[in-house]
């Protein structure tokens, strides 16, 4: 058994997947809870879409993805507020047209045959391709999101607890709720190598609503939110290794089952 | 005895060019219990909105001696967030704690000792969300007592309580009171009002302010609340009716 579980970690390619997916996965999760708390799961997940030309544009100009991930979410911004305006569409209407816009012309980009192989891991990712700069960056993306959750912590709470009394108890819900949207753009871009721009989305909000059934307060919810997305970046990579299947996908998989199985499991609500 | 609260002429809204409360005028000296009385959509939010310092004023001013507290209506936070009752009190303390500190001994204990005077103290641990809707609203309460404002604004805070937490709460107030603190208290309740020292009757505009004797008078209730007042047998009560839009 105890083979079962390192043989795998033994070569420096998995190695290199396994700090990979944990170093994101300790922003992730947490940064997921706080996603979920908000209420703005589907912004999550139009986020990450919509960022996709961006990113594509910015690999092939030989750019940041930071840079990139910034640019797609601004014109994002812009297609949305103009779909939006046109009253025949409507608010989600708009939303809907203009992610899904953005999210065809990345794949169209990112898959075309003229562009690099790499391009297509934007999609779906590549754990097992990433070098040693590549988890330098996202550990550092992924720091600078777990440092900017923890100084936020008790403004971010305000605004989603109680956004009537926020203002006067320091905190004002926009601006906050402004925060949580770049942090979800740096975190989705922390974790777009290794499990793509479709699959990233899963490790941010599967382990959070897993942590959320369990916990009874917001310090432990965060914290088994860390531990359950790494704990399926773990057993994804072990069934990648010993079942032959892609990498990014069994790390998905691994945190839905994780959720699942704390729907079954009893909820707390006082702590002993 | 010195003045905390004052609006003079006030007036303001969020839509251009409407005002949602207008010609709003009082002074409120310490120790006094005021009833914000209107029906809803009466303007007694956007007066709060107003002395939070949240509302665009068109015309008027507002001085405060003090930055207020705010107890919104439990409906208005969320049942589910996982937070316990004492976590939620901490939030009073959390705009003099800087984001990398820890919140302070001595409001942890202050926070206990909140939750002590209303009457919670054996629920610190349990789940917000899980307290019924009086406990939770005395656990608002006790979040502004934690902030340890002179000026308290509530948001109906005894609609549709238990017994128990309206008695609870009947009875911090008369201590806020003798504290020298003042109290805005949005309500419905008119009989609740006449227990109080000052009322302040909006419809969009101000209809009356003064001590309850003088201005809950039914032609007073009649301009504040139209088709929504209902005068009782005998005609010496009345209550207000709420018409919610669903």
């Amino acid at each position: 058994m105890i083979d079962w579980l390192l043989d795998p970690f033994s070569g420096s390619l998995m190695q290199r997947a396994l700090a990979e997916v944990l170093v994101v996965a300790l922003a992730c999760g947490p940064l997921g809870v706080w996603v979920l708390l908000y209420r703005q799961s589907y912004a999550a997940e139009s986020i990450s879409h919509a960022m996709l030309p961006g990113l594509v544009v910015a690999s092939l100009a030989g750019a940041s993805l930071l840079v990139g991930a910034i640019g797609g979410v601004l014109v994002a911004a812009l297609a949305i507020a103009l779909a939006s305006r046109d009253e025949r569409l409507g608010g989600d209407v708009g939303v809907a047209v203009a992610i899904s816009a953005l999210f065809g012309l990345g794949a169209v980009l990112a898959l075309s045959p003229d562009v690099p192989a790499r391009l297509g891991e934007l999609l779906f990712g590549d754990l097992l391709g990433v070098t040693g700069r590549d988890v330098v960056e996202a550990a550092v993306l992924a720091a600078v999101v777990a440092v900017a959750l923890a100084l936020a912590h008790r403004r971010l709470a305000l605004s989603a607890f109680d956004p009537a009394a926020a203002p006067s108890l320091g905190a004002r819900p926009g601006r906050w709720e402004l925060v949580l949207l770049a942090l979800l753009a740096l975190c989705t871009v922390a974790a777009v190598r290794g499990m793509g721009n479709l699959l990233a989305v899963a490790l941010i909000l599967a382990p959070a609503a897993g942590a959320l059934n369990l916990a009874p307060r917001l310090p432990i919810a965060l914290a088994l939110a860390a531990a359950l997305a790494a704990l399926a970046g773990v057993l994804g990579l072990l069934a990648s290794y010993h079942w032959h299947v892609a990498a990014g996908a069994s790390v998905a998989l691994a945190a839905i089952a994780l959720f699942a199985v704390t729907l079954v499991l009893p909820r707390r609500r006082t702590l002993a | 005895m010195a003045v905390i609260v004052r609006a003079e002429n006030l007036a303001g809204g969020y839509a251009p060019g409407a005002d949602a409360i207008t010609g709003v005028s009082f002074a409120l000296e310490a120790g006094t219990i005021a009833a914000v009385l209107g029906p809803n959509g009466g303007g007694k939010t956007t007066l709060f909105r107003a002395l939070l310092g949240e509302l665009p004023l068109r015309r008027g001013t507002v001085e405060l001696a003090a930055r207020p507290a705010y107890v919104p209506q439990t409906d208005r936070t969320r049942h589910d967030f996982p937070v316990s009752a004492l976590d939620v009190v901490l939030m009073g303390a959390y705009a003099r704690t800087p984001a990398w500190r820890r919140v302070a001994r001595a409001d942890r204990d202050a926070a206990r000792a909140t939750l002590e005077r209303v009457g919670l103290a054996d629920h610190a641990r349990r789940h917000f969300g899980a307290l019924s809707g009086g406990q939770r609203q005395r656990v608002l309460i006790a979040r502004a007592l934690l902030q340890d404002s002179r000026v308290i604004l509530l948001d109906e805070p005894l609609s549709g309580v238990d017994a128990t937490s309206a008695a609870r709460i009947d009875e911090l107030f008369a201590q806020l009171r003798a504290d020298g603190r003042v109290l805005l208290v949005a309500t419905h309740d008119v009989e609740q009002a006449r227990r109080w020292d000052q009322v302040v009757c909006l419809h969009g505009r101000q209809v009356a302010f003064g001590p309850p004797a003088a201005t809950l008078t039914t032609d007073v209730l009649r301009r504040t609340y139209g088709d929504e007042l209902v005068i009782l047998a005998g005609g010496d009560r009345a209550i207000a009716v709420e018409h919610h839009a669903h």
